[in-house]
């Protein structure tokens, strides 16, 4: 209904704006009026081409203009897709009496340009879409295995003192890993000793069985949940920022540079944060393990009564040293698919903003999905060796 | 050419291209010890495509890329490194280490490549941004000084290492008239001064003609070079519409009149 509306609305308009006059033989005469700026709307050429259906003698068009006519670049628009049509329909469209700004703005676009000379994209069909996707895949796992290949041949190298290896950015980064990163660490992790504890505390107060939240998130903590979400929080915020540096300095032809001295971008840029994040993931676990219990402490203790130290001689028997181990071993697994991951992404990135904000994304997202996967596969390798 | 000179870069039936689409082919053209010679062309005809083909950043699909003889895309990559260690790259954006001040990165290549003290090093540093005007900001980060100083801070760091061939890309986009000018100025000195061979990107006519000496003109539609020689006498005995166009900034109507 509102359709209909407008379309008789916009007929009304059009009416007022357009006079035909068939006065000469084989020419029809377009008489503008009124308002032709774009606030007013643009109109359809159908009322013209109706007119020229219905008169298929027509060989030409003048167009006229009223002295009242309002311009700006909706006439343009107008004009130019009407006299695009006549030239398909080889009919003469004569501008002249059009005001001088508008013929020189109709000359400029209807001007011939430059020929396209970049090669047309075929449309693809379906399969060959799916195949292409198939291939992407395929060449992913191959710019993977041979950026992981590089930073093994770039780490001996390293070990044996053949890279030039600068200690002042080292130890920046070895800060930005380490000291920025802890305080949210602590907090997320004490948050969520606290919530393991509340969620342990409504099953275990069933039984009257408070006392084993130490043991839960004790063992959960220590095990494998401090690293995890130590391993997220790191991915989320120097993964990322490594993926972004990374792809600026793609975007700014700085790695261009380094090629070009000679110098390889792996062993400068990609190995110091590698070092650097497997040096601190561990540390900054062993600092989740301790908020962690600290959470479940202050909830065990200050809101569900338990005895303090009942909990902590709970907590030390349940947490083996074993556990610690694994933890740390999970750590140490997180910070080289987190650095890799932001690395490989910053150095393949688009040399554009938005291939940059793909990179960060794409670092986050991967280095999720490896700790993830990760931790499945230690999981399971624990489960079998039993520990 | 010179019979007596020897080509400092030789490019032979060089093809280029990306993921299977040509950008340039058939090249053919050489580079004389002490040129500054012009790879010139419109936008997006290939030109910073080719330059990468040819300081080692971009594989060719076909020819041969010669330093002195020596094919750089034949050789393993110690003796690509070697070649590479012979010309500095100054690249449109200026590409400084952002992470490192202009005077690390000016010192950067002496640390890698030479056996100098950590003073001689200073030294020499301070000599390299002196000659581009750039000494009193060798502590300052490339984040804070102008466009126009990363461009001659980027100068001084390719020519750390006093290379034989140093490569512009499209070294006065972004610059003033008067910086352009200075710039160009600066070229000419190096030349004159290191010896050094000078290759250009450029679609910049007033330095073309300033200092140019040799060129070759890329043309986007024919995927080819289509001129080869000083920019001067190509402007004057050219009977290619297209270079004259581009020479002149005529349009092919002016041209047909």
């Amino acid at each position: 209904m509102l359709a209909i509306k407008r379309l008789v609305f916009n007929e009304i308009i059009m009416l007022e704006k357009l006079d035909f006059d068939y006065s000469i033989p084989k020419t029809l005469i377009v008489k503008l009026e009124g308002d032709w700026q774009i606030s007013a709307g643009l109109l359809p050429i159908t009322e013209i081409t109706a007119q020229l259906t219905s008169h298929p003698d027509i060989r030409q068009i003048n167009l006229n203009v009223s002295e009242e006519l309002q311009w700006d670049s909706g006439l343009i628009a107008f004009l130019f897709k009407l006299i695009r049509e006549c030239e398909q329909k080889k009919i003469q469209v004569d501008h002249k009496n059009l005001p001088p700004g508008a013929q020189k703005l109709l000359e400029i676009a209807l001007k011939v340009h430059e020929k396209n000379i970049l090669p047309q994209q075929p449309r693809e069909s379906f399969f060959e879409k799916t195949g292409d996707k198939v291939l992407q895949i395929y060449q992913s796992l191959c710019l993977i295995l041979n950026f992981l290949g590089d930073i093994t041949v770039s780490f001996s190298r390293t070990i044996k003192g053949k890279v030039y290896f600068r200690w002042d950015d080292f130890m920046l980064i070895v800060k930005r890993c380490g000291v920025d990163t802890l305080l949210l660490v602590c907090l997320i992790n004490l948050l969520v000793g606290m919530i393991l504890a509340f969620v342990g505390s409504i099953q275990l107060k069933i039984f009257g069985a408070q006392i084993y939240i130490a043991d839960i998130v004790g063992i959960a903590m220590v095990r494998v949940l401090a690293a995890v979400m130590t391993g997220i929080i790191v991915s989320g915020r120097i993964g990322a920022s490594f993926a972004a540096e990374l792809g600026m300095m793609e975007s700014s032809e700085e790695i261009d540079a380094l090629k070009t001295l000679g110098v390889s971008p792996v062993e400068f840029l990609v190995i110091p944060r590698v070092i650097a994040l497997v040096i601190m993931m561990p540390i900054l676990t062993i600092y989740a393990d301790l908020m962690g219990i600290l959470g479940g402490f202050i909830i065990s203790v200050g809101m569900l009564g338990l005895n303090p130290i009942e909990y902590l001689n709970h907590t030390q028997v349940a947490v083996q040293l074993s556990f610690v181990w694994i933890g740390l071993i999970h750590s140490i697994v997180f910070g080289v698919i987190i650095a890799v991951s932001g690395c490989l992404r910053g150095i393949n990135c688009q040399r554009n903003a938005a291939g940059v904000g793909m990179a960060t994304t794409s670092a986050v997202v991967t280095g999720i999905t490896g700790i993830v996967i990760a931790t499945a596969i230690i999981t399971f390798i624990c489960q079998i060796l039993g520990v | 050419m010179d019979s007596k000179v020897l080509p400092i870069i030789e490019v032979k039936d060089l093809d280029i291209g990306y993921n299977n689409i040509p950008v340039m082919r058939n090249l053919n053209f050489s580079v004389n010890k002490g040129d500054i010679f012009i790879f010139m062309g419109v936008s997006g005809c290939g030109k910073s495509t080719l330059l990468k083909s040819l300081i080692g950043l971009k594989q060719p699909d076909k020819g041969k890329v010669l330093y002195s003889g020596k094919s750089f895309w034949d050789e393993d990559e110690p003796g690509q490194k070697n070649i590479m260690r012979r010309f500095g790259v100054l690249y449109q954006s200026g590409a400084l280490w952002s992470s490192l001040t202009v005077g690390e990165n000016v010192a950067l290549p002496l640390q890698l490549y030479t056996k100098l003290s950590v003073q001689q090093i200073q030294e020499i540093v301070s000599l390299k941004l002196s000659l581009v005007g750039m000494e009193e900001y060798a502590d300052s980060l490339p984040s804070g000084i102008s466009g126009g100083m990363r461009k001659r801070a980027a100068l001084a760091r390719a020519i750390a290492l006093d290379p034989d061939i140093i490569f512009f890309d499209e070294p006065s986009a972004g610059l003033d008239p008067i910086n352009a000018r200075k710039l160009d100025d600066l070229i000419l000195d190096l030349r004159d001064s290191l010896g050094a061979t000078i290759v250009i990107v450029t679609h910049e006519l007033a330095s073309i003609f300033a200092i140019g000496n040799n060129s070759v003109f890329l043309d986007a539609e024919t995927k080819t070079m289509i001129a080869t020689g000083s920019p001067k006498d190509l402007l004057a005995n050219s009977q290619d519409e297209k270079v004259i166009q581009f020479l002149t900034r005529a349009k092919k109507q002016e041209l047909k009149q």
